[in-house]
């Protein structure tokens, strides 16, 4: 996703003159984000985006705003998400990807994963989780599983699953089977593939 | 029966609670920030209630189909606590927020100097946010605070149509009535107003600008009851657009002067996010 994409999308929101000035002001006047940023979604709505499929109108006018700063990115991301509500969080975990802060935005997605809203987690386990060790991320993708995240949000999921990972799924798939229940469809699938691609021993 | 329930502290309820609320018919609710029992030392322990409100709190009345939206203050009674008053400062950035549809509970405890200051300042908040304001009554001394808090809501400046003076019984009723401002009920298992007595208010006084609540908290209230009231009605001869008024037009209208009131796709609401499915209704493994 690119921020160029987003601004595409966005062309028929129901005010598009707001989020033009908004755009512009926050790049001379950096602070002004801080009431831009909140009054998003009232002002562009909240309704899905055809051209870029998983993405809402207010989710991709904040990651805009957030795009559009000149400078601080990483200090404008973590005092909006410590001073937003879910929806604005969402949204600030959303741009982390798209901000030059290399890994500074890493505790933002640790806070995000340690909620039980699963808006915030699946938000927090897309492209940027790359910046998760590997424990943290193994911790966040049965996170996922658990609390039923579909795991089409984690980024990279089956090239970063790796052996430790499927032990800790097979654990929770037994656990599940002794209670006689099952893994959700989508971590059973992985499951198998994770398994399947082991090497067999006699 | 659709029921909005315009006054409930559902941080204080369990989640079987939601489930029962929406059984009943109640589709959406706001909760007032106010007092949580024991007191709070510090406005740090404010920011995590209000951020509540607004996260976790709304969350979890997604998964019953509940709309939650919240009105923010700092309450009287800890209005006079000075370690609580740099809540005050922290007002504004929550005062932006979508789902924040007026400044409350304002209005008075114990009738203090502390408590008129923080009352003047929150009611010049709800005006410089274009916001509607909801007023608490005190317990104590509550005919002559009502009198009082009138007398302030008019010297603020803010209209009296975008004021509700809260937990009225037969006693201040009409002086309520008269000031213009919205009248509430907080219909309680036998103290503050019960169902019947609020039907023969609303006999005697009719249904415009009249909001029924449960202000359900942690004390013995009970978040049925906006549902017994609307039963009540019907008992007593109104009708169902009678009650489809009183428990779902008259908090729409008055809550939806924040412009934020945004009730579409209410059907819809089940599931929180249809992409990310739920961790509560479940129960986690």
């Amino acid at each position: 996703m690119t921020p160029d994409s987003l601004r595409a999308a966005l062309g028929g929101v129901p005010d598009p003159d707001w989020l033009d000035t908004a755009l512009r002001r926050v790049t001379t006047e950096p602070t002004a984000i801080t009431r831009l940023f909140p009054a998003a979604g009232r002002r562009c709505g909240r309704a899905a985006l055809p051209d870029v499929p998983g993405w809402t109108a207010d989710d991709a006018a904040r990651v805009l705003l957030l795009t559009s700063l000149p400078g601080e990115h990483a200090a404008y991301a973590e005092r909006l998400y410590q001073h937003g509500d879910a929806a604005e969080r969402r949204a600030v975990l959303r741009a982390l990807p798209l901000l030059p802060i290399g890994a500074d935005g890493v505790p933002l997605l640790h806070d995000a994963i340690r909620t039980n809203d699963t808006r915030l987690v699946a938000a927090a386990i897309g492209p940027y989780a790359r910046h998760l060790d590997q424990a943290a991320w193994r911790q966040a993708v049965l996170k996922c599983v658990f609390s039923g995240v579909p795991l089409a949000n984690v980024a990279d999921l089956d090239t970063r699953a790796d052996g430790e990972l499927t032990a800790m799924l097979a654990a929770l798939a037994a656990e599940r089977h002794a209670a006689g229940r099952e893994l959700p469809a989508d971590a059973n699938d992985l499951l198998h593939r994770l398994t399947a691609a082991l090497p067999r021993e006699a | 029966m659709r029921i909005f329930d315009p006054h409930i502290h559902m941080t204080s309820r369990t989640t079987d609670d939601y489930e029962r609320m929406a059984a009943a018919g109640v589709r959406a609710v706001v909760e007032p920030a106010f007092w949580l029992g024991q007191p709070r030392t510090s406005a740090a322990s404010f920011t995590d209630y209000f951020d509540s409100l607004i996260g976790w709190e709304p969350f979890r009345a997604g998964q019953f189909g509940v709309r939650h939206f919240a009105t923010i203050a700092l309450n009287p009674k800890e209005a006079n606590d000075p370690r609580c008053r740099p809540v005050l400062d922290l007002l504004p950035r929550y005062l932006d927020k979508d789902a924040v549809v007026a400044v409350g509970e304002i209005g008075y405890d114990s009738m203090t100097p502390e408590e008129d200051e923080a009352f003047a300042a929150q009611l010049a908040l709800a005006v410089a946010y274009d916001l509607p304001a909801l007023v608490h009554t005190p317990h104590r001394d509550k005919a002559r605070g009502c009198d009082r808090t009138l007398a302030v809501v008019a010297e603020s400046g803010i209209d009296a149509g975008r004021v509700v003076v809260d937990h009225l019984n037969e006693v201040t009723v009409k002086l309520v009535r008269d000031s213009g401002c919205w009248l509430g009920f907080s219909i309680y298992p036998d103290t503050k107003m019960t169902p019947q007595r609020m039907v023969e208010l609303l006999r005697e006084y009719g249904t415009e600008r009249m909001l029924v609540n449960s202000a359900a908290d942690w004390g013995r209230s009970d978040p049925l009851l906006t549902r017994a009231t609307g039963e009540a009605m019907l008992a007593a001869g109104f009708s169902d657009d009678d009650v489809d008024k009183v428990l779902w037009r008259n908090p729409v209208e008055f809550y939806g002067q924040s412009g934020r009131l945004d009730l579409s796709d209410l059907d819809a609401a089940a599931a929180v996010d249809p992409q990310t499915g739920n961790s509560i209704l479940r129960g986690g493994s």
